[in-house]
């Protein structure tokens, strides 16, 4: 499993109640059910995806979060978590409305685009960068709303959204992100993982 | 049709007090199993049939001596697999395959019971089934599944029985019938009802049934059981074993030619007043209205795992009627799947060879049994 999901199922307490928001092909929901006994739900736009996870005998319904989150009622989780999709809705801050309302809290993992590595390709190349995290040309990827953790952090003091975890991923090395420190945290690393609450 | 004595059948000695109002009791029901129950019982799967399908789900009908309606899906090695699961189907009551219907020969009168058979629902078909459990000594059922309106029964059967059964698999359905198909069922009724032959419901001793009103009835319902796409497809413009245009009334075209063998083939095993009682049910099915206008209420004491599965190209009963369903269950904060199917085959995709759809019904089963 990689790096990202192991940090996302720390943030999660054991037997709590959870949606995974473009669950994939469950991965993540699986080790959260069998490790951490969380009862999880999925939402996912692949149909082939909701097969793996139904044959993995996971919950997944089929759809897409911003047309889908309606359907769960208020507060009817622990957690919602999202997965470097945020930046491919047409209204994030819809979606991020809609995860804080059908759950406590949040779990939001953004692709930085501040980091340096999509800055200097920017800088000396001209052209719209291609990372490892965003592996995508201009013409055909399916971001529309790209950002940088620094623009996530400041959406959520400007929001009002609770940052209750801030954690900077680079590699495999994690960091703690603060106000202190957001500018060199915003520069070296290539994902960001938000815990939130309204 | 032979060989309706051999059907198996239980006669339920216990009343039904019907939606309607009347009680029936010591009435015949129906069935058929495919399989073999496991000694913890624990490996029974309930399959309700849609409008004009019988309790034969696999194998050879030996009534009609065609495949069972959902032979696609039941048999052994196949998605419902039957060396692993007990497989249990019952005719409807108001059916015309063994179960209680206008069919039926009244003890008393010595005559067939013809529209004196009374008004039944959904929920009614589910209440008489019910009595299987009990026959067969199964204490909770592992799944209930059916397509269309097998599926509003597996809906219903969840409804009432909220610990009966460990899972769902309501495939093509809806929680409440729409005006389009209230309005589809009754073009089939009054097609019936048309036919001179009908002669209000009394034609079993008068030598002629109202065949043609049946035929155009399930001319018109095949109609909505396929897709714009799939008739291009299969039919197009094509003729039938001509090379031209007879400007006739004639079945010129392929596609009609099919329709009135469809038509045809369907009163031979068909009953008229069946055709009206069972659309009428499914017509007044409205599990929304019956729990005040809260789907999620039919649920909220359900530990039923769902899986709820729709077809793209299905305009009788579409996604969003479905999703409607969903949506319930979520609400419930019940454990729910669910997967739109790609087929361009219409709502008729339940019963054919969908390979996404046969797997999802299959994982889902495996995954939690």
């Amino acid at each position: 499993m990689k790096k990202e999901f192991k940090i996302i199922s720390e943030l999660i307490e054991n037997n709590t109640r959870a949606l995974d928001v473009g669950c994939g092909d469950g991965t993540l929901m699986k080790y959260l059910k069998d490790e951490k006994h969380v009862d999880t739900r999925g939402l996912e736009i692949s149909k082939k995806n909701v097969q793996d996870c139904t044959s993995k005998g996971l919950f997944v319904i089929e759809g897409n979060a911003e047309k889908d989150l309606h359907q769960f009622p208020n507060l009817s989780f622990d957690y919602a978590i999202l997965s470097q999709t945020l930046q491919a809705f047409y209204n994030p801050e819809k979606v991020i409305n809609d995860l804080l309302r059908v759950a406590n809290k949040a779990i939001v993992t953004i692709p930085n685009f501040g980091h340096w590595k999509v800055r200097i390709h920017l800088l000396l190349k001209g052209t719209m960068p291609i990372t490892e995290t965003l592996p995508n040309e201009w013409y055909n990827t399916p971001n529309l709303h790209m950002c940088t953790i620094k623009d996530f952090f400041n959406f959520c003091s400007k929001k009002k959204i609770e940052l209750y975890k801030s954690i900077a991923l680079n590699g495999e090395k994690t960091s703690k992100i603060n106000s202190g420190n957001i500018n060199i945290k915003n520069l070296s690393s290539e994902l960001g993982i938000f815990l939130i609450k309204k | 049709m032979n060989t309706k004595e051999n059907i198996k059948k239980i006669i339920v000695k216990k009343p039904l007090k019907l939606d309607c109002g009347k009680t029936i009791e010591n009435y015949p029901l129906a069935y058929e199993t495919y399989g073999t129950l496991n000694k913890k019982k624990d490996n029974a799967i309930l399959v309700f049939h849609a409008l004009s399908g019988d309790q034969f789900v696999s194998g050879t009908n030996p009534i009609t001596n065609k495949s069972g309606w959902w032979s696609y899906a039941v048999g052994p090695d196949k998605a419902i697999d039957t060396n692993k699961f007990f497989i249990i189907c019952a005719n409807v009551i108001g059916g015309c395959m063994g179960s209680y219907g206008p069919s039926s020969i009244d003890p008393k009168t010595n005559k067939t019971v013809g529209i004196n058979f009374p008004v039944i629902t959904i929920n009614d078909m589910i209440n008489a089934q019910y009595n299987l459990l009990n026959f067969f000594e199964i204490d909770k059922l592992f799944s209930v599944t059916g397509g269309s309106m097998g599926g509003m029964q597996a809906l219903q059967f969840v409804a009432n029985f909220p610990d009966k059964t460990k899972t769902a698999i309501p495939i093509a359905c809806t929680a409440s019938h729409s005006a389009q198909n209230i309005a589809l069922n009754e073009l089939g009724r009054q097609a019936i009802m048309a036919d001179k032959n009908w002669n209000n419901g009394n034609y079993f001793n008068t030598g002629s049934s109202p065949n043609n009103g049946l035929a155009i009835a399930r001319m018109a319902a095949h109609i909505t059981y396929l897709s714009k796409k799939s008739l291009e497809d299969k039919f197009g413009r094509k003729l039938q074993e001509r090379d031209d245009l007879k400007f006739s009334f004639d079945a010129d075209f392929q596609i009609e030619s099919y329709l009135r063998h469809q038509g045809n083939a369907f009163v031979d095993r068909f009953d008229a007043n069946s055709y009206l009682y069972i659309t009428r049910a499914m017509d007044y099915f409205d599990l929304i209205k019956q729990y005040n206008g809260n789907l999620s209420n039919a649920f909220k004491d359900s530990k039923t795992k769902f899986f709820i599965i729709s077809f793209t190209s299905d305009w009788l009963y579409p996604t969003l009627e479905n999703k409607e369903i969903v949506i319930a269950l979520n609400a419930a904060g019940t454990d729910v799947g669910f997967i739109e199917i790609t087929s361009d085959k219409g709502h008729d995709s339940f019963l054919l060879d969908v390979p996404d759809f046969l797997s999802s019904v299959r994982n889902f089963l495996e995954a939690n049994y």
